[in-house]
């Protein structure tokens, strides 16, 4: 019967995860493809026009998704990362180092959409308003986290002081989330929330969900491929990265 | 315990007042930058008034970041810091005491020469008042967030800028809540509720700042 249970563990090798990694990553591409063309789908031909910001309001289609995506990535890099510091795991760290430049990407988007919808309707690209301003301040977060792991050459040395990094760095996001709550400024509040009705219309807010499964589903392939690439790397001196190099078909 | 963080501070005391003119650096430069800003946005009294409390500020955290690089250098270069991993008081203790030294010779002297900085942008009365408080209850806490940027970036090439990306960020919150406290004492609104904001700050980074610089110098020097 024993050979019935999960062994969870398993996945926590470098040489087993990459070949696991291999498997999920055109899955997940596939179907981050099939979400992003029927998000696009509901976003552009579906969606009706708003009454207030008429056709401007569409970026939320993207850019809600990518202010999601940039707190949850770094919540679950240092996740990933004050794992690898507490059990001190190999794939952990290596994870976090993968997760951080998708993330950096999803908090440009989430700045740069959200000045290119600012300009036709606060007539500005950009305020300092609480929310903007500490969405910046993730930026940099990510940017210090990638920039510190760059410096530091031992890839174990490497893992642990951005771990602690990621650690401090992340009272960041909570502050940004209740931002628009906390401070009352320019930037509106949440329209969607678990413990109401919506406050937008239902087909809006499909398109907006799928736009965000799209983003987890990309998400989650380019990350694991990239993870795939940094596993082969560091491990480079390994059995089985020689065996997965001769094997693949050149 | 208390004997060793007695002992470190007053190490590091001497230590830095063999070294008078790292002292000197992070006051001159403080009042550089502040003096500079009256000829790059122009003399006038009415416009300096309103940027008196966020260029102070900003200065305050520049100047103070100067000597974070030279925290656990020294230690680093000549052995002594690991001297300080394997003692048998735990190693945020020790650490805690180099934060506090650290801000002898660099926070208070700030807080100290504010006033007179203060007056040049016609600050007086209260919010004159509130900026000394506000800087002597946050400058600690920016030798604190400091201290685990300087203890991540101990010995890394390119370190000077790396500690800037690392730092300011987290620096955020006690620089809005600092300057905001001078303006609101400015405006008469009152800088209470902002003084106790950072004074909370100050608990916080007094309790994370030396745990997380004692891991990283652990990681850092293994």
């Amino acid at each position: 019967m024993s050979q019935r249970l999960v062994n969870w563990f398993k996945y926590s090798s470098p040489a087993a995860f990459y070949g696991l990694a291999g498997r999920l990553v055109p899955w997940f591409a596939t179907g981050s493809a099939l979400l992003f063309a029927v998000g696009l789908y509901l976003a552009f031909f579906v969606a009706p026009t708003d009454f207030q910001q008429g056709e401007a309001y569409r970026i939320i289609f993207i850019h809600v998704p990518a202010a999601w995506m940039s707190m949850f990535l770094y919540l679950l890099m240092a996740g990933y990362a004050a794992f690898g510091l507490i059990f001190n795991t190999r794939l952990s760290g290596m994870m976090a180092q993968a997760i951080a430049p998708t993330g950096a990407l999803f908090t440009f988007i989430a700045l740069w959409s959200g000045a290119l919808w600012g300009r036709p309707t606060w007539g500005t690209y950009w305020v300092w308003d609480a929310r903007l301003t500490s969405e910046l301040i993730l930026l940099f977060l990510y940017l210090g986290f990638i920039a510190l792991q760059a410096s530091i050459e031992d890839p174990r040395r490497a893992d642990r002081a951005g771990a602690v990094l990621a650690i401090v760095g992340a009272i960041n996001v909570p502050i940004i989330y209740f931002s628009v709550q906390w401070w009352n400024t320019l930037h509106q509040g949440a329209s969607v929330s678990l413990t109401r009705a919506p406050s937008m219309a239902t087909v809006m807010l499909a398109g907006m969900l799928v736009m965000a499964f799209a983003c987890w589903f990309y998400s989650i392939a380019v990350i694991l491929t990239r993870a795939r690439a940094i596993m082969l790397e560091r491990e480079r001196g390994s059995a089985w990265v020689a065996q997965q190099v001769a094997g693949s078909p050149a | 315990m208390g004997s060793a963080l007695g002992w470190i501070i007053r190490r590091d005391l001497v230590l830095a007042l063999r070294q008078r003119t790292d002292v000197l650096t992070t006051v001159v430069f403080f009042v550089i930058v502040v003096s500079l800003f009256p000829l790059g946005v122009g003399p006038e009294m009415d416009k300096l008034r309103p940027l008196a409390a966020g260029v102070l500020w900003v200065a305050a955290l520049l100047a103070s970041m100067l000597s974070l690089g030279r925290l656990f250098a020294a230690d680093y270069a000549d052995g002594s810091l690991e001297q300080l991993l394997i003692a048998p008081q735990p190693l945020s203790l020790l650490v805690l005491g180099k934060i506090l030294a650290q801000w002898l010779v660099s926070g208070l002297p700030l807080v100290l020469i504010a006033p007179v900085l203060g007056v040049q942008y016609d600050l007086t009365g209260a919010p004159l008042l509130v900026l000394v408080l506000s800087l002597l209850i946050g400058t600690p806490v920016l030798s604190s967030i400091g201290a685990v940027g300087a203890a991540l970036t101990l010995g890394l090439r390119g370190g000077g800028v790396l500690i800037a990306l690392l730092v300011l960020p987290l620096y955020v919150p006690v620089i809005i809540f600092g300057a905001g406290a001078v303006e609101a004492a400015q405006s008469g609104v009152g800088p209470e509720g902002h003084l106790s904001l950072l004074a909370a700050f100050l608990m916080l980074s007094l309790v994370i700042g030396p745990l997380a610089a004692a891991t990283a110098l652990r990681i850092s020097v293994e």
